[in-house]
Order: C-alpha cells, then sequence, then structure tokens
C-alpha cells in the first residue's frame, strides 16, 4: 500500500501517523513477551536489567535460573502435570469436538445453531464462572482435586475450538467425496478414514494445538479444581511469583514462549498445506 | 417385464417398478415411475431442471430412498442394499475425485477396497488409463489435470471395477462444446467395448439423441416417453416431448372428425388441417398440432400430393448457410418456421412474401393440448 503520486498533503499525514500508530500497538503488545526473553538470562536475582547486562557483559548472563528449573522437584513434578493434563485433555477434546463437527455439518442437521452454542458455550462463559461450577459439580462426584477432574475440565474448555476449527475445514468439504467413496465399495468407516480424515487432518491437528495450548496455559480452573498433586506449570508460576519471587520463572516462561511459536507456525504450515491439497492457490 | 422371444417375461437388469419419491412428505418429486432397462444398454433421463432426473439416480445408487415402490437390480429388490454393497459405477456431475489421492491412487481405490492384490490392482489401473487415453497422467494430482481430462478420470474410476452398471448425473455438464462432444463419442466408444448398462443424465437433448439406445424424456416427475431417439424425434407422443425435443411448430385447434388413424382439425382461426391421430380420444377434443420444420415444403408446385397446403406470409429470414430459417405467419400463428435447404431449386424468398407453404398428413401429428 505504497502512497500515491496524488495523495494530499492530509493524507501524507495521516499515512505516517498511522504507520507508527500501528508500530506502537505491535510495541505494546509485544514488548512484555520480549522483555522476559533477555532477563531470563540473567546472572542475578532480580527482575531488572543489571548493568553488566546493559553493557552486553558476558558475566551479567548466565543460565542458572534454566539450571534452577531443571533441578527443582517441584518445577520437574509441574512440567510432567501440564503435558499429561494438556496431552489427555487434547486427545478427549479433539475426538469429541471432531466428531461434533462432522455431526454438525450434516445438511439435515436439526438445532444445529443450539448445539454449536452449547458447545462453544465453555469459550464464551467467563472462565471464573465455569471454573466456580465445576468446583462445586466435581466436588459433589468426587472429581475435585482429581487428575481426571483437571482433564475432563480442560477437555470442555479445549473443545469448543476444535468444533470451531474443523467445522471450518468442513465448510469447503464436498460431500460427494463421500458418496463416490462409497460408490466405490467403501463402508463408511473405511470411507471416513481414507477420504474425510486425510482432508480435514489440518483443521483437526489445529484445532488440536489450540486445545493443547489452552490447557497448558490455563490457572483459573486449575486453581479451583487441581489439588497439590496436579500441580501444572501456570500454577506453579503463580506460587512462584506470590511465594519465592525467582527468575525462574521467567526461564520458564521464555521456554512456553518458544512452545508457542514453534505451535503457531504449524497451525499455519498445516493451514497452507491444506489450501495447496484442496487446490485453492496455484503451485 | 420385458417381452422375450418366446413370449416368456423376464426382468431387466435395472427395473423401477412404481417408484415414488417425497423429500418432504407432500410433495412427490417423482411420481409413479416405471422403467425397465436391459442388459447392455444406454438409457438416457433427459428433462428440464427439478424434473427428478437425479433424484432417480441417486436411488438407484442408494443415496436416497424411495418412499413407495421398489428397485430391483437383476431381479433383486436392491432398496435394503447399502450404498457400498451395491457394486454400481457413478460419475459425479462434479467428477468427486479425491484430491489428496493422485490419478492412480483414485482408480485404485475401489480396487484396494475390494483387498484386490497389488499386482491385479496395477494392471487394471493403468488398463482403465490407458482405455481413457491418459497413461501418462497417473502420478499427477486431480488439481493438476484440465476438466475433460478430470472428467476422463472420473469415467475410468467409476469403470476400473467392472460394474455391470454405470450411472452418470451430467457428467459433460462442465465442459465446453467441442469437449464435450469429444467425450460423448469417447463414453459412446467404452459403452460399446464393454457392453456396461449406462444410466445417463442429461438436460441437452442433442446429448441425448447422439449416446443413447433409449431416451425417457421426465417432466414432472414422470416419464413423459421412453423411445429411442428417432423415434422420440419423428414420433412424439405428447406435446411436451415435442416441444422439449427438437424444434417445433404448434397448431393448435379442435377435432372434427376422427377416421381410422388421421382425424381432421379445426384450427384456431378456422383453417382445416388433415392429421395423424395420435393422442386425441374423441371428436371435440383440443388438440395440439405438431410439425417439425424441416418437413414443411414451400411453394410446392405440383402440390397434389401435399394433403394440406395454405397461403403463408413471410416474416423473417435467418441466412445460417445449409439452410434459410424462415419464419412464416401461417393459420394464425406467425411463429411458424419453414426450414428451405440452400439449393438451386429453392425459391427466392423476401420478407413480406406471399407464398404457399403445405405438408402430408404423416408429418403432422394431432397430440394432446
Ligand atoms: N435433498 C433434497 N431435499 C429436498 N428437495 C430436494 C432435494 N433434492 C432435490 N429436491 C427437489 O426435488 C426436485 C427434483 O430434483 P432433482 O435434483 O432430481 O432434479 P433434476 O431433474 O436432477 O434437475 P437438474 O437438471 O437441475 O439437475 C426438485 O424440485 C428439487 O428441488
Ligand atoms: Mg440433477
Amino acid at each position: 500500500m505504497a502512497l500515491p503520486s496524488y495523495a494530499t498533503r492530509g493524507e501524507r499525514i495521516w499515512y505516517y501517523t498511522f504507520r507508527v500508530i500501528c508500530g506502537l500497538i505491535f510495541f505494546f503488545l509485544i514488548a512484555p513477551i520480549i522483555i522476559m526473553v533477555p532477563l531470563s538470562f540473567n546472572a542475578q536475582p532480580y527482575f531488572t536489567f543489571s548493568r553488566e547486562m546493559l553493557t552486553f557483559n558476558p558475566d551479567g548472563y548466565s543460565l542458572r535460573w534454566y539450571e534452577d528449573l531443571f533441578t527443582s522437584q517441584s518445577w520437574l513434578r509441574s512440567i510432567q502435570n501440564s503435558f499429561i493434563i494438556g496431552i489427555a485433555s487434547t486427545l478427549l477434546a479433539t475426538t469429541l469436538g471432531t466428531l461434533a463437527a462432522l455431526g454438525l455439518s450434516r445438511p439435515h442437521m436439526p438445532y444445529r445453531g443450539l448445539i454449536m452454542g452449547i458447545l462453544i458455550s465453555p469459550m464464551i462463559v467467563p472462565l471464573i464462572i465455569s471454573a466456580a461450577g465445576m468446583f462445586f459439580f466435581f466436588s459433589s462426584v468426587g472429581l475435585a482435586q482429581t487428575f481426571p477432574g483437571v482433564i475432563l475440565a480442560h477437555t470442555a474448555l479445549g473443545t469448543p475450538f476444535v468444533v470451531i476449527t474443523v467445522t471450518a475445514t468442513l465448510v469447503g468439504f464436498d460431500h460427494s467425496l463421500t458418496r463416490a467413496a462409497s460408490n466405490l465399495g467403501a463402508s463408511p468407516t473405511y470411507a471416513f478414514f481414507k477420504i474425510t480424515m486425510p482432508l480435514i487432518l489440518p483443521g483437526v491437528i489445529s484445532g488440536a494445538l489450540f486445545a493443547f495450548i489452552t490447557s497448558f496455559d490455563e490457572i483459573v480452573i486449575v486453581l479451583f479444581v487441581a489439588g497439590v498433586e496436579q500441580r501444572t506449570i501456570p500454577r506453579e508460576m503463580w506460587s512462584g511469583i506470590r511465594e519465592q519471587i525467582s527468575p525462574t520463572i521467567l526461564a520458564v516462561a521464555t521456554i512456553l514462549v518458544a512452545l508457542s511459536i514453534a505451535l503457531l507456525t504449524t497451525i499455519e504450515l498445516l493451514r497452507r498445506r491444506s489450501e495447496r491439497i484442496r487446490g485453492m492457490t496455484a503451485q | 417385464m420385458l417381452k422375450t422371444a418366446d413370449g416368456v417375461t423376464e426382468a431387466g437388469h435395472v427395473c423401477f417398478d412404481n417408484v415414488q419419491k417425497s423429500y418432504d412428505g407432500e410433495t412427490l418429486v417423482v411420481k409413479n415411475l416405471n422403467l425397465d432397462i436391459a442388459r447392455g444398454e444406454f438409457l438416457t433421463m433427459l428433462g428440464p431442471s427439478g424434473s427428478g432426473k437425479t433424484t432417480c439416480l441417486m436411488m438407484l445408487a442408494g443415496f436416497e430412498s424411495a418412499t413407495f415402490g421398489e428397485i430391483r437390480l437383476d431381479g433383486q429388490r436392491i432398496d435394503n442394499v447399502a450404498p457400498h454393497k451395491r457394486g454400481i459405477g457413478m460419475v459425479f456431475q462434479n467428477y468427486a475425485l479425491f484430491p489428496h489421492m493422485t490419478v492412480a491412487e483414485n482408480l485404485a481405490f475401489p480396487l484396494r477396497v475390494r483387498k484386490m492384490g497389488q499386482a491385479d490392482v496395477e494392471k487394471r489401473v493403468q488398463r482403465a488409463l490407458d482405455m481413457v487415453e491418459l497413461s501418462e497422467f497417473g502420478s499427477r494430482m486431480p488439481a493438476q489435470l484440465s476438466g475433460g481430462q478430470q472428467q476422463r478420470v472420473a469415467v475410468a474410476r467409476a469403470l476400473v471395477f467392472e460394474p455391470q452398471l454405470v450411472l452418470m448425473d451430467e457428467p459433460l455438464g462442465a465442459l465446453d462444446k467441442n469437449l464435450r462432444e469429444q467425450m460423448q463419442y469417447e463414453i459412446k466408444h467404452i459403452h460399446e467395448q464393454l457392453g456396461v448398462t449406462v444410466v445417463y443424465v442429461t438436460h441437452d437433448q442433442t446429448e441425448a439423441l447422439t449416446m443413447s439406445n433409449r431416451i425417457a424424456v421426465f417432466n414432472d416427475g414422470k416419464v413423459q416417453q421412453l423411445a429411442s431417439p428417432p423415434d422420440l424425434y419423428e414420433r412424439p407422443e405428447n406435446a411436451f416431448v415435442a416441444a422439449f425435443i427438437g424444434e417445433n411448430n404448434k397448431l393448435m385447434g379442435k377435432v372434427e372428425a376422427i377416421d381410422g388413424d388421421t382425424c381432421k382439425v379445426v384450427l384456431d382461426n378456422g383453417d382445416k388441417v388433415t392429421a395423424l391421430k395420435v393422442n386425441v380420444d374423441a371428436v371435440g377434443d383440443r388438440t395440439t398440432l405438431s410439425l417439425r420444420p424441416e418437413r414443411v415444403v414451400i411453394a410446392p408446385e405440383g402440390s397434389a400430393d401435399l394433403d394440406n397446403v395454405f397461403e403463408a406470409e413471410v416474416r423473417e429470414l435467418i441466412y445460417l448457410g445449409d439452410h434459410i430459417r424462415t419464419r412464416v405467419k401461417v393459420c394464425g400463428n406467425d411463429e411458424f418456421i419453414v426450414k428451405v435447404p440452400n439449393s438451386s431449386h429453392s425459391p427466392d424468398l423476401a420478407r413480406g412474401a406471399k407464398v404457399r407453404i403445405g405438408w402430408i398428413t404423416q408429418d403432422c401429428r394431432a397430440l394432446d393440448a
């Protein structure tokens, strides 16, 4: 969007102002995240830049908080818990969400809007309300402070993402393909795994990644539903900030940021691949 | 039921018996369909949009169920057989090639479903590719093929597992005219080569006329006429078929007298015409006379052999090379078309000229009003 040669003075001014505003917004969003990365290599137990760091003196930097992280029993346990809960709830959410999306995309599905609304409500209802509700409900059925409890709660949070991404993939899905498969002799199950699944796979995977990230950085529900045994990374960071003020959490945060970037890149690559497969972009 | 030579009835390959279909439980989209399709026949369902052709095909393939009546394949009811167990090949209107598989994998799909050995699969896929002249294209993705090539892959895929019956739903609808004609020829050729039964859906009458053994003309959920292409064109049985197939001149009137297989009709403007009695029952019935433009003769000189001769006025001349399409006003109808061959015998006509035109009784069919 280059500035046309006939632009008036006002337009020129706006053109540059607009760019500056965009830059500021971008900076505002990204700075807190970026700032953590160098701080996590701080040699001092503070959350500020030391003089050595600012003068790029190697003595100002160290990996001690990373070391701390990987030798601390409670951090390691929380990392393990986060992965157990994240992976289990992702598997559940992906399976349920994909099935729901497939059902909702059938041409003659009754009450489609209503069911869709209910399924994605965990995304819309304030988290604290879901969390409080789950706390009371899970306590009365004996799921509070158990792994299945936290996993189920995170499944409910992750499912909407899967439903939405898979439904979006199915919008462009040509249902005559499953008819063709069936006509060629494939049973419904065979047709699903050979035709439908490969074609909606990008949607399923990106939904799964969103579900995983959601579970991975979720804290509110964990505070309510999880016990000491189920402490996850965010829960550990939370007590880290409040109780022991150590830059270890900056090391954790840096790792999480790297992980998120990796996951988002995967999602984007998958999206492009799916467009290519469906012949939507010229190769 | 088809009659064999010795008079015994024998079930055809495909049989629609009193089939009705309603999607909403109120309106019938297919009303009482009776159709017997012989083994190896090329039968076309031809009709305007919304006449129920696709619905019939879907019922045969098993993607819709008949509301009433039964469909039989080789004498066996198929209503209760799941689509994937029917063994019917189908070419979809949009081809429905699997976009994530190469052409060869697409063709291998029905064979692998049937658990055929790898060597056999490869042999058959290659043979199918050769058949549609795409031998070199096995490793391409469908998106890398032209429309015509995709269409041929779709045909090959519908045939590769050697079904006895193949359904094609407007398979050439998306192709341009030249390619369509070439593909019509190729499909026809493959049909003759393999001897499979083909049920073909189109709303292009030229396509129907050139390809089919028989054509079922659909309108309003009913088969209006089921006949061979020449019969359909030359001997339409009702006004809809006469108007739908080819060009047709219509004259409206009332039956005045019936004499064996001919009848006398008084047209609305008072002129009297003798016509072949086809679809009228009694004296006094309203009737539509149908007359092909190429069967009308202009300025007959010794007009003794023409049963009907009238004075006409030339309204419009359109030069089409091999013939001149001439619109005249005759018997009160000014949309009457005559095809005048472009030969040295033909008269020179000018707009506004008065000419005599005529036709024989056999070419003028008295149909329902
Ligand atoms: N799934 C459906 N639900 C409800 N009505 C339908 C459905 N499919 C078709 N119809 C209706 O049934 C009638 C016949 O449709 P059909 O698709 O068989 O027509 P067609 O002869 O194939 O037309 P075309 O030449 O346009 O393809 C139409 O009036 C259509 O609106
Ligand atoms: Mg149709």
